[in-house]
This record gives C-alpha cells, sequence and structure tokens, in this order.
C-alpha cells in the first residue's frame, strides 16, 4: 500500500525482491546500498542466518527524489528463497507495492525458479494481490555463469504478461539498477492511475 | 493524511512520550512506514526500527495465527537498560522505548489511555483518505518526464 503522507509530503512504496534461494536478491539490494550516496539511503538490514542466507527479510529505504514536490521513498525487501521459510515470505508480502521476480539461469534451477513463482502467485493471492495486476518486473540474473539457459528461453518459460525482462549479473551490479527503474517506473505509473 | 490529522497525532504522540516518561515515541504503519515520531531519537535508525517493528508484529501476529490467536495485541522487550513496548492499534503500531526512569506498567497503562483517542483519528483519516484518493487529482498529473527525473 503505497503511503502518502500529504503534511510531510512524501510517498512511501514498498518493493519486494521474490525467487528461489540462492538467485541472488540479497546481492541486488547490496550491490544498491553500495553504489547509492550516503544521503539517500538508510542502513541495510539483514536478518540473516549464520551461513548468510535470508532468514526473514532484507531491508533498506531508498530516497530516489521528488516528483511534483513529493519525496518518493521505495522501500526495498527481499523475501527467504528456502522453500520452508514460506510463513516468513508471506508476511513481507503485505502492502507489496511492486515485485522484482530474481530467476536463477542456470539449468539445474529452473524447477525452482518455476516453483518460486507459483509460489509467489499463490502468496500474493493470499494477500488479496493479483500477480496479473501488480508492478511486476522478471529479472534474469546470473547471465555470467556457464551453464545458463539462453536468456530467450528462459523468458518464454518464465514471463507471465509482456512485463520487462532484465537481464543481469547482480554480483557486478549489471542491470541492478535498469530493474529497480522497471518496477519504480510502474508504481509511480500506478499511483497516477489511481 | 493531512496537515490537520498530522498535527493531531502528533499532540497525542508527544503527549503520552510525556505522561508515560518514555524516551521515545513512535508511529508506524503495520507495513513498516513510519507515521510520526516524538522524543529523543538520539542515533537511533528510525527507519530501520520502524521495519523492524513492523515485521515482529508480523511475525508474532503469525505465530498467534498458528495457534488459533487472531493477533497479540502488545509486545514488549525489556532489556538491562532500553526496553521497548509495542501496541497494535487497528493498522497502525505505536511503539514506546524507555529506560528506568520509567517502567513497562507506567508505559502500558498510559498506552491504554490513549489507545481510544488515537482509533477516533484512525478511523477519521481512513474516511478522508478515502475520499482524497477519489478527488485527488494531484498525482493524475504526474508525467513520464517526472517519472524519468528521478533516476537521473
Ligand atoms: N556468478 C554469480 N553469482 C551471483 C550472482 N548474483 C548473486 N550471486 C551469488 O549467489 C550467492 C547467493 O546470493 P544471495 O543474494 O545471497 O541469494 P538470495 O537470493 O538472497 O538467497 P536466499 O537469501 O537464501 O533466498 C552469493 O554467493 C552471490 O554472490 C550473479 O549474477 N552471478
Ligand atoms: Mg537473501
Amino acid at each position: 500500500m503505497t503511503f502518502i503522507n500529504y503534511a510531510s509530503r512524501e510517498i512511501n512504496c514498498k518493493i519486494v525482491y521474490y525467487g528461489p534461494g540462492l538467485c541472488g536478491k540479497t546481492t541486488n539490494l547490496q550491490y544498491i546500498f553500495d553504489s547509492t550516496a550516503p544521503q539517500s539511503k538508510g542502513k541495510l538490514i539483514s536478518l540473516a542466518t549464520e551461513t548468510d542466507r535470508t532468514l526473514f527479510f532484507d531491508f533498506m529505504p531508498l530516497e530516489l527524489g521528488t516528483v511534483r514536490g513529493f519525496k518518493t521513498r521505495f522501500h526495498l525487501y527481499t523475501v527467504p528463497g528456502q522453500v520452508f521459510y514460506d510463513a516468513s515470505r508471506k508476511l513481507i508480502l503485505k502492502g507489496v507495492d511492486g515485485v522484482v521476480f530474481v530467476a536463477d539461469s542456470q539449468e539445474e534451477r529452473m524447477d525452482a525458479n518455476i516453483e518460486s513463482l507459483y509460489n509467489l502467485e499463490e502468496n500474493l493471492q493470499a494477500q488479496g494481490y493479483d500477480l496479473m495486476a501488480i508492478p511486476y518486473v522478471l529479472q534474469l540474473n546470473k547471465r555470467d555463469l556457464p551453464n545458463v539457459i539462453p536468456a530467450a528461453d528462459l523468458a518464454a518459460e518464465l514471463q507471465r504478461k509482456g512485463e520487462p525482462v532484465v537481464e543481469a549479473v547482480a554480483s557486478k551490479g549489471v542491470g541492478v539498477f535498469d530493474t529497480l527503474k522497471a518496477v519504480a517506473k510502474q508504481v509511480l505509473t500506478e499511483l497516477r492511475k489511481s | 493524511m493531512h496537515e490537520q490529522q498530522f498535527r493531531q497525532i502528533e499532540a497525542v504522540v508527544a503527549k503520552l512520550r510525556n505522561d508515560a516518561s518514555a524516551r521515545v515515541v513512535f508511529l508506524v504503519d503495520k507495513d513498516g512506514q513510519q507515521i510520526a515520531v516524538n522524543g529523543d531519537v538520539g542515533n537511533i535508525d528510525t527507519t530501520s526500527l520502524a521495519s523492524l517493528a513492523a515485521g515482529n508484529v508480523a511475525a508474532t501476529g503469525g505465530m498467534a495465527e498458528l495457534i488459533g490467536e487472531k493477533e497479540f495485541p502488545t509486545l514488549s522487550h525489556e532489556g538491562e537498560r532500553e526496553s521497548i513496548h509495542i501496541c497494535v492499534i487497528g493498522r497502525v503500531l505505536l511503539v514506546v522505548i524507555f529506560d528506568d526512569r520509567s517502567s513497562l506498567g507506567l508505559v502500558k497503562l498510559r498506552v491504554k489511555q490513549v489507545t481510544p483517542e488515537l482509533h477516533t483519528i484512525f478511523e477519521e483519516v481512513a474516511r478522508t483518505t478515502k475520499q482524497a484518493t477519489s478527488d485527488e487529482s494531484f498525482f493524475a498529473e504526474i508525467t513520464d518526464e517526472d517519472i524519468d527525473s528521478l533516476f537521473n
């Protein structure tokens, strides 16, 4: 739910990075955090296991600037991708304005991508959202690895509704901001429609 | 939310902080967005705190459901020096940070006393927001250029 505060002239939107375990959700946030100016970001909070797997969520607030005098702030969250953390994933989707699905391009992760995408659809539904209606971007991550499925084939399998598809190497920052921009744009466009 | 409602909320939060002898009082949306804050924030990262408070309430709410409860309306965490008390008021969380100048009993009492007032204000906010979204044409005027300019 976009939170518009007319008194302090702020727009706050919530973006959630979703996808299977180890696909690179946390890496996306880490890169955004590392490459934005201190004055436009807050802390990066990571609730992670001792082995750096996301346990509950990662969170970082990011200020992009002003639109018509309103400060726009994006709250970026990642979910834990491991299958058994489903209850936490459901909670994090509450109040979401836009979703980035981070797919792992490696052949052996195809089933995990599909399972996670179904899981996203179900969990959105449980919260009263429709994947077909919500601002949404598909990121094809880990394009640098040798055993990847061709981007076109991957997109054919995972694209749901003509959403933007961004090829990425999150660990090097490739495609990370293009992804964020694509989803943020849709969220703000949605605001205009409402 | 409009200017006057915001001032009203700020006044309630300020009064609560004073009456409860608390260090800081926050109002946070259930999704983790900060609404108002009063007190000695010091170097507390309030945005992170708001997000974690919401995560905390969401997680315990999830546990409540699993054991057949609707939700746990209050949460308290007592530390050696600093403590935190969270109270769920509809869609909003009231977060009180206090130290040994106060006590959990006092904080709970004061929070209980302002709860009805906050309920009333937020019902009013919800009502006027509904109206506002139907006749607020401001956002309809956002252009593609406005959006693009954010990313330069
Ligand atoms: N080669 C390569 N490695 C990547 C890329 N993106 C992420 N990684 C690596 O993949 C591993 C997992 O990345 P994370 O960002 O922690 O994955 P996650 O999706 O947050 O995983 P969970 O928290 O378990 O859901 C890390 O070792 C990253 O460095 C990429 O584009 N290329
Ligand atoms: Mg992670």
